[in-house]
């Protein structure tokens, strides 16, 4: 047990250092220069002044230093961290205004998938098998697989949003209340949020189904299946087994899943400009703020790896077959 | 008499039409016999075994009826079949290997599975069994990945027989096993007959030799037909159908040295079932074949519970 996640402990560090470093590189690679956009930004005239400006801002980035002293010094800041300081929004703290937006990312994101994916399976699973409804959760489910996420988020905020007018189609929640802990402002942020949240949920929901379907069915056609029917069990206690088991390669697709659970909703942030790390990230891009960009990274980076560390747990208890790996055994 | 079938027909639903496994089969399994039933793959002994316990979607009762034990199985309805499984009639899988549930302990599937059928667990009863064929009791906290094959066919036939079902079906229960553990299981199946959980049993192979230890008769089946059913010891030593005889030929025997005869097996191949030739099936690859073959052979009971079906018998 100890060895065995020694050992995943170490690749996930390995994992976290070959990410963090690519995440470094990638912004310096972008064409441009994040300084003179800034200095052009405040519009100075006088080129001695916009000089002065350019080599104080070079200096307080640190952009002046080598590229690897740059390097080394990104990780010492980091492990004290800090993230840097924001070129876009000049002077906040990057680490300020990630979590700024990380609650509604996770807010968006853990109830979408999670959600999709609960009710998907059981839905899939109560499919299979059962004709009237088998044929019409497949085409169903295939139609939603199929439609890119972000256009049934158009969709939705024209149907329910432009059209009836139920739902407001942009922003966290409405511009004319501040954020504050009062039940109007929750409601508020309720309401924004449900559209976002439903092409979230409406799209994976049917691929969660047609693969649980697909694996029942497979499930129910396997030998130890046949024995019990064989054996007069009745479907009820085959039907739970055969779930049990089809649900594992499902776990996977979550881990998969939560893994890009930022990168995920971005399109879907900038169709209802909802204010998360998906938008963050754009803006990032849009203003060359390296900062911002690899503080947006490390995240995403550190919520893929917590996320599979915990699927590899949650697999250790459901699957008595990945114990036995644990022990040395080839599976 | 224990079982006995008259006429069974089965057929496979199939896109290009029906595929006559089972086409007209009659015998009987006496009270504490062993039935060994052989043939080649595709003569219909797995469709006949599967028939007695649960057909599979693609297979169509057309026609004959089982009784066991004086009470009509009703074959061809999985629902009201379902009362007979188990309880009347159960099965040991081909498929021992991978028949249990791999992510639940032994025991727990066991009593699930119990308690589906509404029956209660009764653990001094089970531990006995599993003593009978040389488990240890921890089998039953341990999930099937952490027991080797042999153990995991040994667990599969103390859950099969648990209820003392009146049939047992063995279905080709050795092909995956090396030979001493063969012939180990074919010692416990004749134990659970000798000791009374079951009353009587059909054990599917197609190893002759392995049939002739513990079998007491020997029924042949060609091409979804019956071909000879005889006492084991008859049908080895004194075959009448030119099928059986071809197919004991081509088994070698202990003691001979096969330098200068080579083994022969049997030329040619069984029929296509789908639109079976008219007449005797085994006709094309018999040595004995004449004009009456043409017509199909009646089974005829030549000697005292050896029936053959075969003009030249």
């Amino acid at each position: 047990m100890r060895r065995y996640f020694g050992r995943k402990l170490l690749v996930y560090g390995l994992t976290f250092f070959v990410a963090v470093t690519i995440n470094w590189m990638v912004p310096r690679f972008m064409p441009g220069d994040p300084v003179s956009s800034m200095v052009a930004r405040t519009g100075a005239s006088n080129p001695a002044a916009a000089e002065t400006m350019r080599v104080y801002y070079t200096g307080l980035f640190g952009l002046d230093q080598p590229i690897w002293q740059q390097y080394f010094n990104f990780w010492a800041t980091l492990f004290q961290g800090d993230f840097g300081i924001s070129i876009w929004a000049f002077p906040t703290p990057v680490s300020e205004i990630i979590l700024g937006a990380v609650p509604y990312t996770l807010a968006l994101m853990i109830p979408a998938i999670l959600l999709s994916w609960v009710v998907g399976n059981w839905f899939g699973a109560y499919a299979a098998r059962r004709k009237a409804l088998d044929n019409a959760v497949l085409p169903i489910g295939y139609i939603l697989t199929a439609m890119p996420y972000m256009w049934l988020a158009v969709l939705l905020a024209w149907g329910l949003g432009v059209v009836a007018g139920l739902f407001p189609v942009a922003g966290g929640y409405s511009f004319s209340t501040r954020p504050n802990w009062s039940w109007d402002f929750f409601l508020d942020l309720l309401h924004h949020w449900t559209l976002p949240f439903a092409s979230l949920f409406l799209a994976a929901l049917g691929g969660w189904a047609i693969g649980m379907r697909n694996m029942i069915i497979y499930e129910l056609e396997s030998d130890y299946s046949n024995y019990l029917s064989a054996l007069g069990a009745p479907q009820r206690l085959i039907r739970r087994y055969a779930f049990r088991n089809a649900v594992l390669p499902q776990i996977t697709g979550l881990a998969l899943q939560l893994g890009v659970l930022v990168a995920g909703a971005l399109v879907t942030e900038i169709v209802f400009s909802y204010p998360g790390l998906g938008s963050l990230i754009l803006k990032a891009i849009q203003n060359q703020d390296f900062f911002l960009l690899q503080g947006t990274f490390l995240f995403i980076v550190l919520g893929v790896l917590i996320a599979n560390f915990i699927i590899d747990i949650v697999y250790v208890v459901v699957d008595p077959r990945t114990r036995a790996g644990m022990a040395g055994a080839q599976a | 008499m224990s079982l006995r079938v008259s006429d069974l027909k089965v057929y496979y639903k199939t896109l290009k039409g029906q595929v006559k496994a089972l086409d007209g089969v009659s015998f009987e399994v006496g009270d504490r016999e062993i039935l060994g039933l052989a043939g080649e793959s595709g003569c219909g002994k797995t469709t006949l075994g599967k028939s007695l316990i649960r057909m599979d979607g693609r297979m169509r009762h057309i026609g004959g009826t089982v009784e066991l034990d004086g009470e009509e199985m009703p074959i061809g309805d999985d629902r009201r079949m379902n009362a007979f499984r188990f309880h009347e009639v159960s099965l040991i899988p081909q498929y021992s290997m991978s028949a249990l549930n791999p992510t639940r302990k032994i025991g727990k599937m066991v009593a699930e599975l119990l308690h589906s059928r509404g029956v209660a667990l009764d653990a001094g009863k089970l531990r006995g069994r599993l003593d009978a064929v040389g488990l240890p009791h921890e089998v039953l906290d341990r999930y099937p990945i952490e027991l080797s094959g042999g153990m995991k066919q040994r667990v599969v036939m103390v859950v099969s027989t648990l209820l003392d079902p009146s049939l047992l079906i063995a279905d080709e229960i050795t092909s995956a096993l090396d030979v001493s553990t063969q012939k180990a299981v074919a010692g416990a199946l004749a134990a659970f007959r000798d000791d009374g959980l079951v009353k009587s049993m059909i054990f599917v192979t197609h190893d002759l030799s392995l049939t002739y230890q513990i079998a007491d008769t020997i029924m042949v089946m060609y091409a979804g037909k019956l071909a000879e059913k005889a006492p084991a010891k008859e049908i080895v030593e004194a075959p009448r159908h030119p099928y059986t005889r071809l197919l004991i030929n081509s088994l070698p025997e202990v003691g001979v040295r096969y330098a200068d005869r080579k083994l022969t097996g049997i030329a040619g191949s069984p029929p296509s079932l789908l639109n079976p030739p008219k007449g005797c099936r085994f006709r094309d690859r018999c040595p004995l074949a004449f004009a009456q073959c043409e017509q199909e052979p009646p089974v005829v009971e030549v000697a005292p519970n050896h029936s053959v079906a075969c003009w030249k018998a």
